[in-house]
């Protein structure tokens, strides 16, 4: 095997065994925190042998005993130094979680501790990226445009709550368990909008790293829950949108909206993998939730080869469905901008206006009103409603967009 | 394990008829399911005393250590195998209560 396959290899198992690694010594000893430097560790010594050696028949099973022992060996020096400590994980470990059948999988145990409610929302995100995706402290750091020592902390005083306020390892009880896969769900697709319309004034508009990841961490959840109808919803939902890429950004930079994508760009094996999906939650007949009209209404724009064959009321239908789910401003604002392509701009500019008291300081808002504006004609409300959204718009890319179809206005 | 499950309000002994009897019913269930460790109302910041004989001679100062506008205005001390049991028995702690609760482990 040459050095290049080899490294190929590890990159593969970095990708794959990470959080099987990590979960498995977690369940052993009971620390994650252990278990994260043990992982760390065991892909080192990987990157260091398999040159020379050569890459073992197994490499999961090389790399989870390679950890193992890296946690008694830190393990045993601790127990030298501090007893207490010694016996705090003992005493975790005393208690295995119970087997829960199809949906008992290690890494699942370990997605659902690092997404636990007790944690803040931008902790939850930061530990399941490192113990579950494997990125290192700096790139997660980086994603999210923080200090390093800032995500560092981040990440050590979770791990410490977890351990003093034994935030317990395994899958919720099944009362609980809906609740708690939807909190993993917003995790991701909080990761996921990261990366796809990332904040602040960075030269690059969609971290491509972070969505990747977000859909990977999707696809895993999916394998260890097929058949929860959100999980599913939410991988189409990124599927459809990540199709959609690289025809979203212009070589200038600039933001792409849906009607002026060339479309032939858009990804079609992605699409097939979305549309299949949303299809099979349509077969199932079980009323969908938030994720799964999400992604049938991106199922419906991505079916359309132009713009001008959208089925925009089979769009306003899957919004009215989505309102009785999550009946927030922003739902209501996207139907609105449906309803403008069916009964026209003023029926449409009607509705947004009467989210101004909620929306207000929501960039999109302005930036829907100064389109439905600027088709009526009123060109000078229409350049007022762009420079709002200007000054709010959190996203180079998306301002440069703005911009432009503000400066395109005729002068009214 | 055992957690501290402190009831915030900005009064104290502020519990309506109906809250009290809530309240009871809980401990009762606390009780019977081997939760229970302790619980208790405390008297208001304005009754408290700060002592400090760190310096050989102790000193007393009247009123609260932190004079904030919420306070802890009682506790329930409950075992619990892990953090998602307390949290389940402190949500109905809320419930029985009315009030918001923070829970701590204790070490």
């Amino acid at each position: 095997m040459s050095g290049a396959d080899v490294r190929a290899e590890i990159t593969r198992a970095h990708r794959e065994e990470w959080a099987r690694v990590v979960a498995s010594v977690t369940k052993r000893f009971g620390d994650l925190d252990v278990a994260e430097e043990a992982a760390a560790e065991a892909f080192a010594a990987a990157v260091e042998r398999w040159p020379s050696d050569g890459v073992p028949a197994n490499p999961g099973a090389w790399l989870t005993t390679t950890a193992n022992r890296r946690a008694i060996d830190r393990l045993r020096r601790e127990s030298k130094r501090d007893d207490k400590q010694k016996e705090a994980g003992l005493v975790f470990g005393d208690n295995p979680p119970e087997p829960l059948g199809a949906i008992d999988d290690e890494r699942l145990r370990l997605i659902f501790t690092c997404c636990h409610p007790a944690l803040a929302m931008q902790t939850r995100v930061a530990l399941t990226l490192r113990m579950v995706g494997g990125l290192t402290v700096p790139e997660i750091a980086r994603a999210f445009l923080v200090q390093e020592a800032t995500m560092g902390q981040r990440i050590s005083r979770a791990k410490a709550k977890i351990k003093a306020a034994r935030i317990p390892y395994r899958v919720p009880s099944a009362a609980d368990l809906p609740a708690r896969v939807s909190g993993v769900l917003a995790v991701l697709f909080l990761v996921y909008n990261e990366g796809y319309l990332a904040t602040g004034p960075d030269p690059d508009p969609v971290r491509h790293d972070l969505t990747a990841e977000a859909i990977r961490l999707a696809r895993l959840i999916r394998t260890l829950l097929p058949d929860d109808g959100e999980v599913a919803g939410l991988l189409a939902l990124m599927l459809l949108t990540e199709a959609r890429r690289t025809a979203r950004v212009s070589p200038g930079g600039e933001l792409v909206s849906l009607d002026e994508q060339d479309r032939g760009t858009w990804d079609a094996a992605l699409i097939a993998e979305g549309h299949r999906l949303v299809r099979e939650r349509l077969a199932s007949g079980v009323a969908p939730g938030r994720y799964q009209l999400l992604a049938a209404i991106n199922a419906v724009h991505t079916s359309a080869r132009d713009v001008r064959d959208t089925d925009w009321s089979q769009v306003i239908a899957l919004y009215d469905q989505l309102a009785a789910v999550d009946p927030s401003p922003v739902v209501v604002l996207n139907r609105a901008v449906a309803v403008g392509e069916l009964d026209g701009p003023a029926v449409a500019l009607a509705a947004v206006d009467r989210l101004g008291a909620s929306l207000a300081g929501y960039h999109a808002f302005h930036a829907t009103r100064a389109e439905l504006l600027r088709r009526l004609g009123r060109t000078e409300e229409a350049r007022a409603a762009y420079d709002e959204a200007i000054a709010l718009a959190g996203n180079t890319a998306e301002s440069a967009a703005l911009t432009r179809r503000r400066d395109r206005l005729e002068s009214g | 394990m055992k957690y501290m499950v402190s009831v915030i309000d900005d009064r104290t002994g502020s519990a309506t008829a109906d809250e009290m009897t809530a309240i009871h019913a809980f401990n009762e269930r606390l009780q019977a399911d081997g939760n229970w460790v302790f619980a208790s109302g405390l008297a208001g910041p304005e009754t408290s005393t700060v002592i400090d004989n760190r310096g050989g001679e102790p000193l007393i100062t009247d009123g609260p250590f932190l004079e904030t506008k919420e306070y802890f205005a009682g506790f329930w001390i409950m075992a619990a195998p892990d953090l998602d049991v307390a949290l389940r028995l402190a949500a109905e702690g809320s419930k029985a209560c009315n009030r918001r609760v923070e829970v701590r482990p204790l070490l």
